[in-house]
Order: structure tokens, then sequence, then C-alpha cells
């Protein structure tokens, strides 16, 4: 499994009814259906996931973040709401967080750093847009039409009252490493936060 | 048929009659005191009976829907696009069961059957069935063939309207339900377009009241102008526009009344056909069952709370050019699934053909149908 799902998997209790925003392959939803007993549902429009999910028995759905939202879902529908490396792909990233803790009890969310060392040196170096390997597209045709750093992103949960109750750096090895622990935004490159709205117990 | 059958045809099939002398009460308050169901099988029963598929069909289907009856036929069953070895629904691995519905016009007792009361054809005596009578019956077939648990139930149209009402009357007894281009209830529109095809056979002078047998007549006119407009809200604008376009029949217009146009003339064709060999109150008895179906309704318009009854999984289908049944009504469909906690997978595909886009396989259309069924499969060991 890839290493940010494997990270995510060790959050979901047994039990859980979870919705994968941008599910994929459902990889993660068939793991936690197995090994979780969690139930649930993933969204994904590209077609070839959508037909992988239904082949190893992933319930999911066809519905566009941008253009349908999550109004089809109930406040409080579901233990957690995941968004995995598509966050920075839909044009309202911050309405999406809203949405996702309407409908989950907690988020968790993951997506790549803008403001590791790597992407601001070859964009001081070279003046061009960076590219990486989490990054691997051109300025025009890249679909991380949001792209943000760990500061941007935790500005925006402080500004919203979005409480971040865990966070995980790692870099592109999916590594946790004490350097990219000492200097997240500097040295790590894929985040995986944990975030809800309700007050801590 | 082809010269020689296709390597992924079920080949020749022979139709078969079950005879069902206990009575069926209707929801109408009425019984049937017995009644015939014709049915076709194809593929092989597993020993634990684990690998049934109950095939559902749509307002002129039937039970032929794959193969061929004999070398002589020029076209294969309804549904054989999807239905045959290496196909979606898959007969190497599934027994597939396709039926005639009760009040149907290909051999299942219908309209045009004996009434035992009176010894003549039933005509506008033979009670108005629903979906619910139609799964009851299917379920009593079911019975007769062995069959406890379907490993799915699969229909387009009305016949996804059956898969859905087969998931509330009898969740113990599908593990899935495939809704193919249906809705959980008909709109307005829908009503009235039904409306349109009843009336032009109800004023039909050859009509009756129904009784056309007893005067050796049919209400041909009227079949033929409701399969017309029927047959309108199958296909799309951009379907029609690319198949027949402006096109004239002749060079210049006549500046008559005749089929000038070519589409003029394909619909007039189309109805013409149908309306040989189609019975005028098993239609009239079809877009009433259409009409009618709407599981939310003793839920107080709630259909979460309808399909709360559920416990089977759910595929939902729909496509992008459908008019008739929107994707907004499948997704309207999904939505309750969510919401009753059912699992459920939906596609939205892409296809210009409109309602008839069901019958059409389209590489992601067979892809989606393929990967479901397929799983189906493995699950049940077939």
């Amino acid at each position: 499994m890839r290493p940010d799902l494997d990270i995510i998997q060790q959050w979901i209790r047994p039990g859980y009814h979870v919705l994968d925003l941008g599910c994929g392959d459902g990889t993660l939803l068939d793991y936690l259906q197995r090994e979780r007993g969690a139930s649930g549902f993933g969204l994904e429009i590209n077609p070839d996931h959508i037909t992988t999910c239904m082949g190893r028995g992933v319930a999911v759905i066809e519905q566009n973040l941008d253009t349908q939202g999550l109004g089809n879902f109930d406040d409080g529908s579901f233990d957690v709401v995941l968004m995995t490396q598509a966050l920075q792909a839909v044009r309202r990233p911050d309405k999406v967080l809203d949405e996702m803790l309407r409908v989950g009890r907690e988020g968790i969310v993951t997506f790549p750093n803008f403001a590791h060392w790597r992407l601001r040196w070859g964009l001081a170096l070279s003046g061009r847009m960076p590219e990486s390997d989490a990054l691997p597209y051109k300025w025009y045709n890249t679909p991380n039409i949001r792209l943000c750093t760990f500061k941007d992103f935790e500005a925006l949960c402080r500004q919203k009252g979005i409480r971040i109750t865990s966070r995980r750096v790692v870099d592109g090895q999916h590594q946790n490493s004490w350097l990219a622990r000492l200097w997240p935004n500097l040295l790590g490159e894929i985040a995986i936060y944990r975030i809800t709205r309700e007050n801590e117990q | 048929m082809p010269d020689s059958l296709p390597a992924d045809s079920v080949g020749i099939v022979t139709p078969q009659t079950y005879h069902f002398d206990e009575p069926i009460d209707l929801a109408c308050g009425q019984t049937l005191p017995s009644y015939d169901l014709v049915v076709e099988t194809y593929g092989q029963l597993n020993a634990d009976a684990s690998n049934a598929v109950l095939i559902c069909h749509a307002l002129s289907g039937h039970h032929h829907a794959a193969g061929y009856h004999s070398k002589e036929d020029r076209k294969p069953g309804w549904w054989d696009s999807c239905i045959g070895p290496g196909k979606p629904i898959d007969t190497n691995r599934f027994f597939v069961v396709a039926l005639n519905n009760l009040g149907g016009c290909h051999g299942s007792t219908g309209p045009n059957s004996l009434n035992p009361a009176t010894g003549k054809q039933y005509g506008p005596d033979f009670p108005v069935v629903t979906v619910s009578d139609w799964v009851k019956s299917q379920a009593l077939l079911a019975d007769r063939l062995g069959i406890d648990t379907w490993a799915a139930v699969v229909g387009g149209s009305l016949g996804g309207m059956q898969a859905l009402q087969w998931s509330l009357d009898y969740p113990d007894r599908l593990k899935h339900a495939v809704v193919i281009a249906s809705t959980p209830r008909l709109t307005a529109q829908n009503i009235a377009f039904n409306e349109v095809a009843r009336q032009s056979i109800t004023t039909d002078r050859e009509f009756h009241g129904g009784r056309y047998y007893d005067h050796n007549v049919v209400p041909r006119r009227g079949l033929m102008l409701a399969r017309m407009v029927g047959h309108i809200t199958y296909l799309s604008d951009a379907s029609m526009g690319e198949k027949f376009g402006r096109e004239l029949r002749n060079q210049a217009y006549t500046f008559g009344y005749d089929a000038e146009f070519q589409v003029e003339s394909y619909l007039r064709y189309q109805g013409e056909r149908f309306s040989e060999t189609f019975d005028a109150n098993t239609y009239l008895l079809m877009t009433r069952a259409l009409d009618y179906f709407d599981p939310a309704y003793d839920h107080g318009g709630d259909l979460s709370k309808a399909l709360a009854e559920a416990s089977c999984e759910f595929l939902v289908v729909s496509f992008s050019t459908d008019w008739r049944f929107a994707p907004e009504r499948s997704e309207e469909l999904v939505n309750a699934m969510i919401g009753a906690r059912r699992k459920v997978s939906y596609a939205e595909i892409d296809a210009p053909w409109g309602h008839d886009a069901f019958l059409i396989p389209t590489p992601r259309y067979t892809d989606v149908f393929h990967a479901y069924m397929d799983r189906i499969a493995r699950e049940v060991g077939a």
C-alpha cells in the first residue's frame, strides 16, 4: 500500500463509516473494509478507477466534487472523511474542508507541500515553476490548481476554527524522518493531517 | 442469425412455459386463479444454486433476452449484447433466467390469454398488475426453479424498477440489484407521455373498449402512434439528428403530408412493425405499471426509509443523454441509498443514444457492467 495510506489506515477504528473523496482505485477502502470492518463510499470521476473499484467490491459513486459538492450527504453521516492527494486539485479547498467536516465527525487530509526545499530551490535557481515526483506536471496542464504549503493549510484551519488533532510529515519516500519533524515546512514533502470541529474530549 | 453462431452467443434457445395453479393475489385487490409464465434460461445452475441471475424486461420486452430461436431468426434476443459467454452477464458462470412478465403478450398470461371464467380472452378484464406483482410472480418462479437467492436481479428501465422492488419485497432473496437507466418514480412528464400513448390506443375506433379480440380487429393505428411517441422518448435529439438529420426520402419537398423526412418514415415503420406484434391491452397495462411505481409512496415519500428494508448491494447506472429517465433520477435513487446506508456503486455513462443506450454495448458501459458482474461471480463462487 502507498505509505501515506498505510499511515491513514492506522487511524481508522473498526466499524467506521468512511467517505473517501477521490478514492482512486479503491485500495484504501478495500483494505479498510477487509481489515477494519469499515463501511462507506468512495467518490471518483476517473472511469478506469471507478471500474477497478467496482471490480473489487468497493462502493464507488461517480461524483465530481467541484460541480456537485457533497450536498447529497447528510450532516454527521460519516465517522471520517478522507481526502488523499486531492485537496490541491479542487477549485475551492476551503469549501471542501467545510463540507468534509459537515458530513464527517473527523477529516483526514493529505497533500504535497509546496514549500519543500527542493521546490523552493528549483524556483529560486531556474526561475521556472517547480516540478517534483509529488508534482510531476507542467504549469499549464497540472490538475493541481490550488497548491499550498503546510503553513498555509494550518493558517486556513486556524481561520476556520478547525482543530488539527495530528499531523504526520513525511518525505518523498514517506519516511517520517527526524529532520522533517524538525523543519516540516522546509523538509516535509507530504503531510497527513487529522482535523475536526469537535471539541477536545 | 449469422451463417455461423458467434462464439459469444448462447446459441439456439427454446422457451419453456411454467404453469402456476396456486392463485396469486394482486395489488389491485383482484386474484388470478392460475397463470402461465414463459421463461428462457441460459447457462447452468450450480450445485448450491448460488449463481442465478434474474433478467427483468422493460416495457416492450419479453423472455427472449439472448440467443436465437432458430437459424432463420434475423435478430437475437433483446439483450444479447450483454448476455452470453464472456459477456457482462457471463453464461459460462451464471445461470440466467429471463421471463415474460404477467400481463405480457409473448406467452405469459395476459390480456390476450383465455379467461377461464368466461372462455374468452381477458381483454380489459385482465387486472392491472404492478411492479410488486411481477416481483411476487418472479419469486414464485424462483421457488419453482429451486433458486432461493439470486446472485443478482438485473434490469434496465422498467426492468430496473423490478430489480429495485426485489430489494424491498424480498431483501433476503438477492445479493445484488443492478438498476440500469431507471428511476425511483415517474415524473409528470413521463406520465404525460404514457397518457398520450394510452389515449391514442383507447380512442382508436378498433379498440372496442379493449374487446377488440371479439371483433377480430386490432387497434393498429393507436398502437402505432403509441409506439411512435414512445420511441421518440427512447432516443436523444443528437442520436436522431445523427441518424436522420433533415434528410428527405426524395430530392425535394412535395408540399404534402406524406412521410417526406426520413425520420417520419422510420417512425412509421417502427410503429407499424410494433403494432403487428404487440398487444394493445398489454401496452396499456405496462404503461400503468410504470406510472404506479413509487416505492417511497408508502413511506411518506421518503425513499431512504423505503430502502431501509433492503439488504442487498446495488449497482446503479445512468446514461448522459437519457432524458426519459435522466441521470438525475438515478442520482436521486443513489442518494436515497446512501442515506439508508446501503452499499451502492454508481456510474453515469457518457453515451449519445438516450434511453436506448442501456441496450447498446458502449465500451465504458460494458467495462462497468463486466467488472461488477465479475465480482459477483467471484463472490458466489461461479
